[in-house]
């Protein structure tokens, strides 16, 4: 092999690599840099104790945490659903697989606003409600009073939203799977949910894990569904970030916002590792 | 570590439906056993159909009312109850959302943000990724797996230091300040999705074509990127909706010269429901015509990660 074989790779990586030094690793570095200091550019806790103080501070962090809490385990049996039905190749599979990705480019926001026009009070959901005889006036869901609803209209929307990604990566995982393990069950007698138990989810753990960790900490920076949807009645923590980078204009406490978010999602990453760890030989 | 294996033709092939010979090849069996098997499958199918249906109607039928509360006349905009069946198709609420203020100007910038993103994220992601499917180097997991790390960032994080920088710099509330975040977002995908784009096209066609005398560049040129085109299309066209998509960067990043979902977002308090239906229209009917033209690269794209 020739010396210039060698570099040429690195050559073709090189332009790949400055860029995320630049926007990823500069970026990542000063958000921790800016949390710890003061608006004057002295260092401090000052940043931090801004945040924490806020009112909107446990509101924001509770939302949040609450929503990733409830939203991933639907998300899961929705995409593990989803999944098996294109899996089972039906006839039309590439049907119901476009239908399932088509939230894959949707935009969070034009999701809440999809939502908005279900759950407003002259909206879908109350109108075929009250033609069928099931209510009698239209329900106010989007209350600011009514916190519990507030989760539930927004997990229904990131649901809808965000369940796509872990269908299509757990696809790619059943696909992996040899029919004959599937077939060997069955031909033992194994029921649906037998087979799903005890051979679908020990293979599928290497995508089961990176559906997750994928779609918690994209669930962590939930923003624009929660805006659309739930106004005053309930903050989230990225809703906090741009409230100060913006309407507050201190960098230093958005910036702090932003290393916590960043905390929690490294912690929830390593907790999925710990809880579902994957063997050496399925990595392959 | 052999790389990257192609998915798209496996996926494809799984995809198939069977053939009519394989539903109906059941081994003969004793009549009354069969029947009631013939009975049991018949059951399960019509569950499978039917888990199938429910799952694609909780997915398609929000599309299709934002498409009604869209395009409801004027007049009828405030009826309740609402009628599921559109009581007519009109423009009212689309008109109304394009006249406000610097919605034409948002839209545009959304589009040119979207073709830069494209264009840097491919010009520095698909290099990247034909060095990935071609070659075996040292270094090459840590750069897989700095990649993979780099995709689930959150853009939270990224974009608040981003503007005190581009303050600095001069870019803020530019669209090219918005397009080189948003090609921060979309680089590891167009590096992942491109690096399987290489490694599905044979590395003998290239040698055969040297061996009748191209030069290295040359034979990638006229053979491996004529094969690459549809796959590298696809990954133009993913790239293109993240960046249309994004909205918390933008609204970051930007003040007086907003994308359009930036925009639309400082207008959501005051805006009336008929003028946020008529945006989320717009701002979804480039996604779901996105999603048709790269159906079959949908499990190439991102079902790969595993690997």
């Amino acid at each position: 092999m020739t010396r210039r074989r060698n570099l040429a790779p690195y050559l073709l990586l090189a332009p790949s690599l400055l860029f995320l030094l630049f926007f990823f690793a500069t970026p990542m570095a000063s958000s921790f840099v800016l949390a710890f200091q003061d608006p004057a550019g002295a260092w401090s806790l000052d940043s931090i104790e801004r945040m924490v103080n806020d009112p909107n501070f446990s509101r924001a962090v509770i939302a949040t945490l609450t929503l990733v809490i409830v939203v991933i385990p639907v998300q899961l049996v929705l995409a593990m659903a989803m999944a098996l039905v294109v899996n089972k190749r039906l006839k039309g599979t590439s049907l119901w697989l476009y239908v399932y990705a088509l939230p894959l480019a949707i935009s969070e926001l034009a999701a809440g606003i999809v939502w908005v026009s279900i759950f407003t009070q002259r909206g879908w959901l109350n109108s075929i409600l009250e033609t069928l005889g099931i209510i009698e006036r239209g329900v106010i869901w989007q209350s600011a009073e009514a916190y519990w609803t507030l989760i539930g209209i927004i997990v229904v929307a990131e649901a809808w939203r965000a369940t796509s990604i872990m269908m299509i990566i757990l696809v790619a995982g059943l696909q992996s799977i040899p029919d004959e393990y599937l077939e060997a069950a069955e031909v033992y007698g194994a029921t649906l949910w037998q087979r799903v138990r005890r051979v679908i989810l020990p293979m599928l753990r290497p995508s089961l894990q990176v559906a997750l960790i994928l779609r918690i900490i994209l669930a962590i920076q939930v923003f624009a569904t929660a805006i659309a949807l739930a106004g005053t009645g309930l903050t989230v923590m990225s809703q906090q970030a741009l409230k100060w980078a913006n309407d507050i204009d201190n960098d230093h406490v958005a910036a702090a916002w932003a290393g916590l978010m960043l905390i929690i999602s490294i912690v929830a990453t390593i907790g999925v590792l710990w809880l579902l760890p994957v063997k050496d030989e399925q990595q392959a | 570590m052999t790389g990257p294996t192609p998915a798209a033709p496996a996926a494809g092939q799984a995809l198939t439906p069977p053939s009519p010979q394989e539903l109906q090849a059941s081994p003969p069996q004793a009549p009354p056993a069969r029947r009631k098997r013939t009975w049991r499958a018949l059951a399960s199918s019509i569950m499978w159909y039917l888990a199938a249906l429910v799952l694609a109607l909780f997915i398609a039928v929000p599309i299709y009312l934002i498409f009604v509360s869209a395009t409801t006349p004027a007049e009828a905009t405030y009826d309740y109850p609402k009628s599921v069946m559109p009581t007519g198709i009109a423009t009212d609420n689309i008109e109304a959302f394009v006249r406000a203020a610097g919605v034409i100007d948002a839209f545009w910038r959304s589009v040119v943000a979207g073709l830069i993103t494209v264009v840097l994220s491919l010009g520095i992601g698909a290099p990247a990724g034909y060095a990935l499917a071609r070659y075996a180097f040292r270094g090459r997991d840590g750069y897989r797996l700095v990649v993979l790390a780099t995709r689930a960032f959150p853009v939270v994080i990224l974009s608040i230091p981003l503007s005190v920088m581009y303050r600095q710099i001069g870019i803020f509330d530019t669209v090219l300040g918005v397009a080189l975040m948003h090609t921060a977002l979309a680089l590891p995908f167009a590096v992942l999705i491109t690096g399987s784009v290489f490694v599905s096209i044979p590395r003998e066609l290239e040698e055969a074509a040297q061996t009748l005398g191209c030069s290295p560049a040359r034979a990638f040129l006229r053979v491996s990127l004529p094969l690459a085109l549809p796959g590298l299309t696809a990954a133009a066209i993913f790239t293109w909706v993240l960046s249309w998509n994004d909205v918390f960067a933008a609204a970051i990043l930007t003040l007086r010269n907003p994308t359009l979902p930036a925009r639309i977002l400082t207008s959501l308090t005051q805006a009336s429901l008929p003028w946020q239906f008529a945006a989320a229209f717009i701002m979804l009917v480039p996604s779901l015509i996105v999603i048709f033209i790269i159906r079959r690269y949908l499990l190439g794209l991102w079902g790969r990660v595993v690997k």
